[in-house]
Order: structure tokens, then C-alpha cells, then sequence
């Protein structure tokens, strides 16, 4: 296995001082699932948005460090940030299915670079919502508005948008936080499949799914990298005082 | 409960009810009087004078179709200018300037808004007409191009901060969703932003042409209030007289009762007829809009 990212020595502040990072390091692996867990405020959606650039719109005080896809410094001004999103593909909290049929979602990033051959767009919708675990329910009513669907189903048709893009690395940010168990069971199973072909990376929205979704885990605490191992170990052996207390339930 | 407390609750809901009926009320009384000295015109004046191409009340010649072109003529040059500028420049404050130069621009808009009118048709006549009588070469720089480059400037400001603030209401998740599919700055707020801002957008534009049709002091100004029918596209650079105008001008010196004052009221009953097929439009639009907005995001 090979670290597909990087990250060395990423500290960041925000203006308005609400959450940072402090001196983080860590590698993650391609095809498995790295899940970053730990109470609000502790940097796990930064580091998130720092992954795609998403950050660049957001008031930042300071930033150091730098972040390395394939040994690329993504940080770098000059990177080609539009390229990089489509690289680096993001699924949101909440489902943000945009007013219009689920196959115009699910092809709407291929449209916005420039793709135009219907071929290929039915074939990328085809290929994506099967990717996603969401093409037997949706196949038969593709020109039906996206919010017709329910939360979960809007959910993974915006996985699916995103996997249309062919990215390679899929960032997740409490996926599940607004589903029921059953659509979040699907999504999980969704992602047990996805970390084949892709790398990704998951904030979960319990440590129930940290702990049964993770390859790998990260416990983030104020900003601050606490501790970072195998999922199986973590999550029954942790090594740091904190990591067990926040495990147990004893804060957060 | 102490009756003391039910009645005081009892008269501050009737206070408070009998304040949202007067508007209603006022409206009303506003319209019936606007019938009552308006309507005996067409008893006064034929309906086919009514209708010609000539306004010249001291010989009884009370054609106000001029007037109504003249007012459409302007509006629509001031819709043409106002609607590109206000929606850019609320698109700019909202999308793409620095935090620091929208709390400028912001405010500095909303001072332009309140600006009196009358000082704009001041610098109407001193600045704007002689330059573009020279620049496009006219024998007067009183035209109703004129009109409408101050009625667009009058326009945009209501328009640029009702938009503004229609943008800035469309939630940070559907941009941020579209950044995260690799758009630009540009797809996003073509695509994305502005779609969804549209309902607020909309009741922007027509506020602002709402704004300009209304408007009386600065067309007085400088449109050279020559009643002439604008029957080809180059009259817009010849001079015009608009119906607010009109009004203003000769509602007082005009005999009580007369013809032409009955005439004057008519006019009037036009005047409110278009803002309200206006205002109408723009609410139903906009509630259309709403209501699908409703159903897709419910």
C-alpha cells in the first residue's frame, strides 16, 4: 500500500479564530476508507476542505505546511484548482440536489468541463449511479426532478455526481447526518465497494460508524492530531489517554 | 385572567388590524377618487381624440398617445440600462468583491438610492444633455435617451440592493456544492447562484422599473417635454414628454372641472393602471417562482 496523500505539517487559522489545525502530519493510504473523528471544532472539516481547496473561499488568517496528491503540492498557487476539484471529489452534510432531473445532476459536473456527447453522459450516468448503489431504485425515473427522492436517495445521487467525475479521491463530510439507518447502511455498503477503485476519506457522524466503516482513523481533538493507526486497533486498543476517553464516552 | 389585561390585549389587536386594513383602505380611496375626476373625460372628450397623436390642451386637442409612448419609450431605455448594470453590480457586491469593498459598496448604493431626484436632473441638464447633444451630434441634448440614462441611474440602485441581498440569501451549501464539482467562479453563479436568487432578482428588476416609470422631476428635467408620438427607434433621441410629467407640469394652472383637468385625471388612472399591471405581474411571477421553489426544496 502506498500513501496516496500527504500532509506535512499542516497548521491553519481561521479569521475569525472559530476552528484550526494545528501541525498536523499524516499519510493516507489509496483504496481504503481514513476516517476522521473526534468532537466539533476539532479541525476535522478544515483539514476536509483543505484537501479540495474548498477553503480558498472561506477568510483564512494563516496557513503553513503543505498537502501532497502523487507528490504534488496541492497548496502551491500555481495549482490548477478547477482541475484539482474534479480530482478531488466532495460529498456535503447535507444533500444539495440542484432543481433539476437526476440525470442532469448526475451529469452536471461532466457538463460544466466541457463534455457534450450524449453517448459518454449516459454511459457516466449509468456507470455512477450503479457505483453509488442507487441505480435499481432510480433506473426507470432518471427525468424525475432530484428532490423528488428521499434524503438518502438524494444523497447518494449526489455521491454519484460526484462519482461521475472519475475522481480518485472522495472526501465525505457527515454523509449520513441527516439519514435514516437504513439509506445510511446503504451508504456505508456503498463505500465498502467504492475504496476498490478509490481513496477515501470519511468524517463520520458517530464513532458507531467510525469504528465500522474505518481502514484507517484519525482522532482529532482541538485542532490537533491525536492519534492515527490501523481502525481495528484504534478503536479496541487505543494507545493515548484521550483517544480511549473520547471512545468511552467520557467527553465530547 | 384579569379583564383589564384581555381588553388591553383586545384593543392593541384591533389597533394593529385597523393599521394593515388602512392600507388597504387608503389604496382604495386613492383609486375611487382617481375614477371620480378621471372618468367624466371620456364624457368630456371624445374617445377617439382621446386616442390621437395630438396634445395641445389650450386648442382642445387632447390626443394622449404621445404621452403614453413617451412614458414606455423612456421606461424601456431605463429598463435596458438599468437591468445589465443593477444586476451586475449586485452580483459583484455579493460574488466577487472582497469583503472589504462590499462593505463600501453596499451602503455607498443605498445613499445613491436616496438621492433627490430633482438633483439628478440638475445634473441632467448641465452635465449630460450638452455632452450628448455634442457627442451624437443633436440639435437639442434634451431627448428621451437622456431620460432614460437618468432613469436607469435612478433605477439601479433599487434594483443593484434588492438583488444583492437575494443573492446573499441563497444558501453557501449550493455554491460550495458546485465549487466541489470543479465549476469556476463564473459557472457557479451562472448556473447556480442566480437560478436560485431568481425569484428575488426578478422583484428586483421590477422595483426598479417600478422606480422609473413613477418617476416625474428629473424626465421633466430633461426630456424637452415636446409631446410628439415616438412612432420609429430614432426617437428616442428626439425630446418627449412622459405622462408623470404631464402632470406636473399643467396640473397647476388648469381650470377646476375643466376638460382638461378631467383629462389630466385620466391620465393619472393610466399612470396607476401600469404600476399596477406591474406590480401584479411581478408578484404573480414571484410567487410562481416561490411556490415551485417551495416544492422542489420541501
Amino acid at each position: 500500500m502506498v500513501d496516496k496523500i500527504l500532509i506535512e505539517n499542516l497548521s491553519l487559522q481561521y479569521s475569525d479564530g472559530a476552528e484550526s489545525l494545528r501541525n498536523v502530519s499524516m499519510g493516507i493510504r489509496e483504496n481504503a476508507v481514513t476516517v476522521l473523528f473526534g468532537p466539533a471544532g476539532g479541525g476535522k472539516s478544515t483539514l476536509l476542505r483543505c484537501l479540495n481547496r474548498l477553503n480558498d473561499l472561506t477568510d483564512i488568517k494563516t496557513s503553513s505546511g503543505q498537502i501532497l496528491i502523487d507528490g504534488e503540492n496541492i497548496l502551491d498557487p500555481k495549482t490548477d484548482v478547477i482541475a484539482l476539484r474534479r480530482k478531488v471529489g466532495m460529498v456535503f452534510a447535507r444533500p444539495v440536489p440542484l432543481p433539476m432531473s437526476i440525470r442532469e445532476n448526475v451529469v452536471y459536473g461532466l457538463e460544466l468541463a466541457g463534455e457534450t456527447r450524449g453517448s459518454k453522459l449516459n454511459e457516466a450516468v449509468e456507470r455512477s449511479l450503479k457505483l453509488a448503489a442507487i441505480w435499481d431504485e432510480v433506473k426507470d425515473r432518471l427525468d424525475e426532478p432530484a428532490v423528488a427522492l428521499s434524503g438518502g436517495q438524494q444523497q447518494r445521487v449526489c455521491l454519484a455526481r460526484v462519482l461521475a467525475l472519475q475522481p480518485e479521491i472522495i472526501l465525505l463530510d457527515e454523509p449520513t447526518s441527516g439519514l435514516d439507518p437504513i439509506s445510511t447502511g446503504k451508504v456505508e455498503d456503498a463505500l465498502l465497494e467504492l475504496k476498490k477503485e478509490f481513496t477515501i476519506i470519511l468524517v463520520p457522524h458517530s464513532i458507531q460508524q467510525a469504528a465500522r466503516t474505518a481502514d484507517y482513523a484519525a482522532f482529532f481533538l482541538t485542532g490537533e492530531l491525536v492519534e492515527y493507526g490501523e481502525g481495528k486497533s484504534l478503536f479496541t486498543i487505543p494507545k493515548q489517554k484521550k483517544t480511549e476517553d473520547y471512545i468511552m464516552g467520557r467527553f465530547g | 385572567m384579569e379583564k383589564s389585561l384581555s381588553w388591553r390585549e383586545f384593543i392593541i389587536t384591533r389597533l394593529i388590524q385597523g393599521a394593515g386594513y388602512s392600507a388597504i383602505v387608503f389604496v382604495g380611496l386613492i383609486f375611487f377618487f382617481l375614477l371620480r375626476e378621471g372618468l367624466p373625460a371620456l364624457g368630456d372628450v371624445d374617445i377617439t381624440s382621446l386616442l390621437s397623436v395630438r396634445w395641445y390642451p389650450i386648442e382642445d386637442y387632447f390626443g394622449i398617445l404621445p404621452l403614453i409612448t413617451g412614458s414606455l419609450i423612456i421606461t424601456l431605455g431605463a429598463a435596458l440600462i438599468a437591468v445589465p448594470f443593477g444586476i451586475g453590480a449586485a452580483v459583484y457586491i455579493s460574488e466577487i468583491a472582497p469583503r472589504w469593498m462590499r462593505e463600501i459598496l453596499k451602503p455607498l448604493v443605498e445613499l445613491l438610492g436616496g438621492l433627490p431626484s430633482v438633483v439628478l436632473g440638475f445634473l441632467g441638464i448641465l452635465v449630460l444633455s450638452p455632452y450628448i447633444r455634442v457627442f451624437l451630434n443633436l440639435p437639442t441634448g434634451l431627448t428621451a435617451f437622456t431620460g432614460s440614462l437618468l432613469l436607469g441611474g435612478i433605477a439601479v440602485p433599487t434594483i443593484v440592493s434588492v438583488a444583492e441581498d437575494a443573492l446573499d440569501s441563497v444558501p453557501r451549501a449550493y455554491r460550495e456544492g458546485a465549487w466541489a464539482l470543479g465549476a469556476t467562479k463564473w459557472q457557479t453563479i451562472w448556473r447556480v447562484t442566480l437560478p436560485a436568487a431568481k425569484s428575488g432578482v426578478l422583484t428586483a428588476v421590477m422595483l426598479g422599473i417600478g422606480r422609473a416609470i413613477g418617476e416625474t422631476m428629473t424626465v421633466m428635467m430633461v426630456t424637452g417635454n415636446a409631446p410628439v408620438l415616438a412612432t420609429k427607434l430614432g426617437s428616442i433621441f428626439s425630446p418627449v414628454r412622459t405622462m408623470t410629467a404631464t402632470i406636473a407640469a399643467e396640473m397647476g394652472e388648469v381650470a377646476n372641472g375643466s376638460a382638461h383637468y378631467h383629462v389630466l385625471f385620466f391620465i393619472g388612472m393610466m399612470l396607476f393602471l401600469i404600476s399596477l399591471a406591474v406590480n401584479i405581474i411581478a408578484s404573480s411571477v414571484v410567487f410562481r417562482a416561490k411556490k415551485r421553489a417551495e416544492r422542489i426544496l420541501s
